[in-house]
């Protein structure tokens, strides 16, 4: 790297200021603004997700006026283009220079993972949106929580709702291969089979398919096909299998990505009639919600869904750890404290934080309809304060290794 | 049986769409001895230009469609040709990075116009309803996309056997000095070829479209595929990427199929095999 005269001297007069500044940093901290990182994918594959985040963070901010607990704040984005060695440079770069107090994000489970590590040595209090299982279970870290939901956790009502209500016997599950696709499909099958319902098969699919028509061709007649996809693959998946005249013959379930609001502003009627899970809907009739899902529409003509409101989620809960702080964020320990402390109102309802960083709260199963002219998800049954331990025994839970591609055995397939 | 069948239609109607994709990286490959990294993103453009225009204006004709894209394209592809490509003649190798350079702006300038989603092509009307081939349901428009492959390919042998700009070409491709000293106008050959190539890929997008889907990333999806379906088959050769297209259309979908774990590896393998057995490609001419 050169270091060019200019970029010299300006950081030398920086140095400067900061060490005549320093008798007065005390008093400096605490006046100056909040200072919020978000790191989101606004380039590259994931752009689509990223964008939400930021545009939902943006707008949380301008109803505050840019003032959290009478302080104001300060968000610097950072755009981690959805690849993990970015993120960890980003990480550092508003760590070390930006001087961040907090994290919200980033987007996926491998860019979250990257700079897990450095964020829990940095003492940097992160709130999380990516589903990594482990990150609030058998590795959870003291400055990490995640408001969204684990992987499986509303994939476990959706598989009771299916056996029980739906009265479904055999699913085939197809999601895309990887971490988060393995561990919502192994979530469901779970819940599934404990209710006794068959997983006949498993189908993973390479992140990059550029044609699901050798895919749709092998699913085995079933009473539904649970898909654990996200982003547009999911889509795409369903096109197919509507073209190979699949959707007639057996029912669409899907997972709490597979027909997100931003999925479905693209799509037309053959979504219609679709469930779905998920710890949020741009439906939900909560009164935060209709305040936050118009505005959202208004201003950006479409319904926010996973991303947005998971940012705005994140944020409402931080508002509310920094009112109990009274806007000090120096002290991390007692801001951490006060954020997994949390009981709070937020647009996806009433949250709580668990001993891991976890949020328990209510999770919805959602059908497709048509409200409007545009297409929503309409909750149609509500599973109240779901945990990411579902029914079962923590002790035990943990004591299981992390689901996978293999874990738990699928016993019920069918050759 | 009906494995065997569906899926044996799945890797025609694959191979028709790598062919329309892969036909105009091997005429460039072959007579300009660059390997177009822009190809992927010709391609992914196509595909938008056609998501635009069928979303935008109903009842609009796909084939129109993607006959307007496939020239938009091609003259997208002209100008960089002339404009940048010439500039780099006596550099092969940054020719190859500026075609990396320019796939890059390609598709951040989608992901600005059209953002991050992924937009459906609608497939025409009357093709939606699935077709039913011995019994079986399979899509019509798949079906269709094997003939307009066949179709593309029989067109691009006339002119490439039957017509003077077809002779030149071939001449260029087999030797491009002894052409040039004939008389033969190889630099305008050259933009004329990268001008074909890059509007069968735009065309090939649009086509691709109702099974693709446009979406960020398609570009980087596709290019690879060009790769092996040409190396396969053989560097220039028009036959090349005919049965190549149609060899790794089958390897890919029974590969998938079959050990589904293994789906890149089996895609990778015979190119693997060909590389260090026959390098010129099935039908490549040594030396060529």
């Amino acid at each position: 790297m050169t270091i060019s005269r200019r970029q010299f001297v300006s950081s030398v007069a920086g140095a400067g200021i900061a060490s005549m500044a320093a008798p007065n940093l005390v008093f400096a901290q605490n006046s100056g603004p909040i200072r919020v990182g978000l790191m989101a994918a606004k380039t590259g594959p994931l752009a689509s997700g990223g964008i939400d985040m930021e545009l939902a963070m943006t707008m949380f901010l301008k109803e505050r006026d840019n003032t959290l607990a009478g302080r104001k704040v300060e968000l610097i984005v950072a755009d981690t283009a959805g690849v993990p060695a970015t993120a960890r440079t980003k990480a550092q770069e508003l760590v070390e220079k930006n001087n961040i107090h907090c994290v919200i994000g980033p987007l996926a489970a491998f860019e979250a993972l990257a700079i897990a590590d450095y964020l829990t040595e940095k003492e940097i209090p992160t709130l999380g949106v990516a589903a990594a299982e482990d990150m609030t279970q058998r590795h959870p870290s003291p400055w990490f929580v995640r408001l969204t939901s684990t992987s499986a956790q509303c994939a476990y009502p959706l598989a009771e709702y299916s056996a029980k209500e739906l009265k479904y016997k055999r699913i085939v599950t197809i999601a895309d291969d990887f971490a988060y696709g393995h561990e919502m499909c192994a979530g469901f099958q779970r819940a599934f089979e404990d209710n006794g319902g068959k997983i006949i098969q498993k189908i993973f699919t390479p992140l990059a398919t550029p044609d699901y028509g050798s895919y749709v061709a092998q699913v085995k007649s079933a009473d539904a096909i649970f898909l654990g996809t996200a982003g547009s693959n999911g889509f795409r998946f369903l096109r197919q299998f509507i073209e190979y005249g699949l959707k007639d013959k057996m029912a669409v379930i899907g997972g709490m990505t597979a027909l997100d609001e931003s999925v479905l502003r693209n799509m037309g009627d053959e979504a219609l009639g679709i469930l779905t899970t998920s710890w949020y809907s741009a439906e939900l009739d909560n009164p935060l919600n209709k305040v936050f899902a118009p505005a959202f529409r208004k201003q950006f003509k479409y319904d926010p869904g996973y991303y947005a409101g998971g940012v705005y989620v994140t944020a409402e809960v931080l508002e509310a750890a920094l009112k109990t702080t009274k806007g000090n964020v120096e002290d991390k320990k007692a801001l951490m404290a006060a954020i997994r402390g949390g009981n709070v109102d937020t647009v996806r309802g009433p949250i709580k934080i668990d001993e891991f960083g976890n949020a328990t709260g209510d999770v919805y199963i959602r059908k497709v309809t048509r409200s409007d002219g545009r297409l929503v998800n309409s909750v149609i049954k509500t599973y109240p304060n779901v945990s990411q331990f579902w029914t079962y025994d923590k002790t035990a839970f943990l004591k299981n290794p992390v689901y996978s591609r293999d874990y738990p055995p699928a016993k019920n397939l069918e050759q | 049986m009906q494995f065997w069948i569906i899926q044996g239609l799945n890797s025609l109607s694959l191979g028709g769409l790598l062919f329309l994709l892969s036909s105009g990286f091997s005429l460039i490959f072959g007579l300009m001895r660059l390997a177009n990294l822009t190809h992927g993103a010709f391609f992914m453009l196509g595909t938008y230009f056609g998501a635009t225009a069928l979303r935008s204006w109903d009842g609009l004709n796909i084939w129109v469609t993607a006959l307007g894209a496939g020239i938009a394209v091609a003259a997208i592809g002209g100008l960089f040709e002339r404009l940048v490509l010439t500039r780099l003649k006596t550099n092969p190798l940054g020719q190859v990075l500026v075609t990396l350079g320019m796939s890059f702006i390609i598709s951040d300038a989608c992901l600005m116009l059209w953002g991050g989603d992924s937009i459906p092509v609608p497939t025409p009307q009357n093709l939606q309803s699935p077709t039913r081939v011995l019994g079986f349901v399979f899509p019509t428009y798949r079906l269709v996309l094997v003939g307009c492959a066949i179709g593309a390919a029989i067109v691009l042998y006339f002119l490439m056997e039957r017509t003077r700009l077809g002779a030149m070409i071939r001449a260029g491709v087999d030797d491009r000095q002894m052409a040039r000293a004939v008389g033969i106008p190889v630099s305008n050959l050259f933009t004329v070829v990268f001008c074909l190539g890059a509007g069968i890929a735009g065309a090939g997008g649009v086509l691709g479209g109702p099974i693709l889907s446009a979406y960020p990333g398609l570009d980087g999806d596709m290019l690879p595929l060009a790769l092996i379906v040409v190396i396969l088959g053989g560097i220039g050769s028009l036959l090349g990427a005919f049965i190549g297209s149609f060899i790794i259309g089958f390897i890919y979908t029974f590969g998938t199929a079959l050990f589904p774990e293994l789906a890149y590896i089996i895609l990778f393998l015979p190119m693997i095999f060909v590389i260090a057995f026959r390098p010129q490609g099935l039908f490549g001419r040594v030396g060529a």
